[in-house]
């Protein structure tokens, strides 16, 4: 399949989801605009473990920092609930990457599971301060947030935050699309594949992960500020473990090293979570066996799927052909 | 062949390497001049490899100096000894399997210039960077394959990639770790006679075991044992010298 057909069958799928948006319920709103939010973040982090190779454990930490910043600059100040609303947007994407910044100097250094404890422990961190630092942020009842903005367009119905929700998942994306085909992009792969031989062709491949760890949590800061508005609480269950195993189980289902499969991967976590916990008791159970047999048997994720599918065929078409000549002899 | 004042592309003074109480690479000076031809040979574990780390920074030195073009850069990390105008193979191959022969030389060739930091253009924009890619794999005969993906060739042609994304930067000195490493015979020949079409201006040092292709590409012969040098001179002073029968028949 070329790049082109991808980027068509991707441009249509999202307009899909525009026209069925229309006829959605109030609650599959607000379940897609979560979808959309997590997918923000699970791409985020599909930079770092699909392309880069280096699994992150702690990406909730920069939707924390997003989301606190929003909650409390709302809260204390009442900044960003008219037209600041896009400046607190910036500064949760610069506060997101702040972090990642400071973060990195310590996680980057290491590699494969050491990369994964250190970013599990810094992310407990962030979930430690959230949880004690009672004065800022309001320990473990969290802040609520005062309502969405409102700059002449009212964010507080469901659809025109929907709709904002939209713009901001259709422009990561298409940044972070950018991205990894550019030869920046096209590095990360390159480590992901063999660092040794990369610093050997002359990268300095402490710097190239250490931007893109930053990049990364730039855009789990958006995904932050998006989500305090669109949950209407933050709270320690926000930066808590349980979310960036979330975030890192989504790439992982959608298909590492895809950008969109972390948006599908999303999308089935949001809604299964949601839906199965409706009707029974067990539904964790069920999301574990899908997350297991997604990794036993689906290495590459749903994305990984077709390709799976033109395997089988290409190999079973030489098979079915050689029985045909046995059975005609 | 060149003036004996031409400055030298690399020199090792008393260059070592010790793990604990194991001293793979002791006191080895070597100097390399722009288009020289030389190998360093020995039996298996005598430090060839690890010499070839502390040269290009994957191993730091114990002691003595690495000096790349007049340059002190014992304590450099690789990627700007590369920068300088080295570059090198591996013993085993080293190369970006799940992508195509096309990127692993896009890859390459992007390694040395500033755009490698660009996030906002696609790669596949930059035509000087393809244009150069076509004329590497077009001069090795690789231009049609280029789709394929690394992975899905055979070892002989993975060995020859190595070496393509070794000249990717131009160096002015290629260091090479066993390149017919695991060839056939035929191969092997062939590959000896690709390094002798290299441009004769870049300077080589070459590991090898395979002694038809040593003999054929290089003039001078370091002989390197239990970490030291033990006999240079050239392929002919080699041949005939008893010490490094000696070692190789491991009579001495």
């Amino acid at each position: 399949m070329s790049e082109r057909t991808k980027i068509l069958i991707v441009v249509a799928a999202l307009i899909v989801l525009l026209i069925v948006m229309q006829f959605a319920s109030s609650f599959v709103i607000l379940l897609v605009t979560q979808a959309l939010v997590f997918a923000i973040l699970a791409m985020s982090l599909d930079i770092l473990l699909g392309y880069t190779g280096l699994p992150s454990l702690g990406q909730a930490a920069y939707l924390g920092v997003g989301a606190y910043l929003t909650a409390i600059l709302a809260t204390k100040y009442g900044f960003g609930l008219g037209s600041s609303f896009w400046a607190v947007i910036v500064l949760g994407i610069l506060l997101g990457a702040v972090t990642a910044a400071i973060f990195g100097l310590f996680a980057i250094r290491a590699s494969g599971v050491y990369f994964l404890m250190i970013t599990l422990a810094l992310g407990q961190c962030v979930w430690g301060l959230a949880y004690r630092w009672n004065s800022l942020t309001g320990g473990d009842n969290g802040i609520n947030m005062p309502g969405r903005p409102n700059f002449g367009i009212d964010l507080a119905h469901d659809m025109t935050f929907f709709y904002v929700v939209f713009g901001f998942f259709v422009a990561a994306l298409a940044a972070l699309y950018l991205l990894v085909k550019s030869p920046f992009g096209r590095s990360l792969v390159g480590i992901r594949e063999s660092e040794l031989r990369m610093r050997i062709l002359g990268y300095n491949t402490w710097l190239h992960k250490y931007i893109a760890f930053i990049i990364a949590g730039a855009f789990g800061g958006l995904a932050g500020v998006l989500w305090a508005f669109l949950n209407g609480l933050v709270s320690p269950e926000d930066v808590i473990l349980t979310t960036s195993v979330d975030a890192l189980l989504m790439v992982v289902l959608g298909g590492p090293g895809t950008l969109v499969g972390g948006a599908i991967g999303a999308g089935v976590v949001v809604f299964l979570r949601e839906y199965l916990s409706t009707l029974v008791e067990w539904w964790q159970y069920a999301l574990g066996g899908v997350y297991v047999l997604t990794i036993l048997y689906l290495p590459g994720g749903l994305m990984g799927i077709p390709e799976r599918i033109r395997q089988r065929r290409a190999l079973s078409a030489p098979a079915e052909q050689a029985k045909a000549v046995s059975v005609s002899q | 062949m060149q003036q004996p004042d031409a400055q030298p592309v690399l020199e090792l003074r008393s260059l070592s390497k010790s793990f604990g109480g194991l001293h793979a690479v002791q006191d080895v000076t070597i100097k390399v001049l722009p288009g020289d031809r030389k190998a360093i040979i020995g039996p298996n574990g005598a430090g060839k490899t690890t010499l070839f780390n502390v040269i290009t920074g994957i191993l730091p030195a114990t002691s003595g100096q690495t000096v790349l073009f007049g340059s002190d850069v014992t304590s450099w990390p690789s990627h700007r000894r590369t920068a300088l105008g080295m570059a090198r193979t591996f013993q085993v191959t080293n190369l970006f399997p799940k992508l195509t022969v096309l990127d692993n030389v896009l890859l390459a060739i992007q390694g040395l210039r500033a755009m490698k930091f660009v996030l906002w253009r696609p790669l596949s924009s930059y035509r000087d960077v393809y244009d150069k890619a076509r004329r590497l794999l077009q001069d090795v005969g690789y231009w049609d394959r280029r789709d394929v993906q690394v992975r899905n060739l055979s070892h002989g042609e993975q060995r020859q990639i190595e070496i393509v994304l070794g000249l990717a930067s131009d160096p002015k000195i290629l260091l090479l770790d066993e390149p017919a490493a695991g060839l056939a015979s035929g191969e092997s020949r062939e590959m000896a006679a690709f390094l002798k079409r290299l441009d004769p201006m870049l300077a080589i040092l070459l590991i090898e075991h395979d002694m038809d292709v040593v003999f054929d590409v290089v003039d001078h012969i370091s002989v390197l044992h239990f970490g030291e040098v033990v006999e240079e001179g050239t392929t002919d002073e080699i041949r005939a010298s008893t010490r490094v029968r000696e070692i190789y028949l491991g009579t001495g």
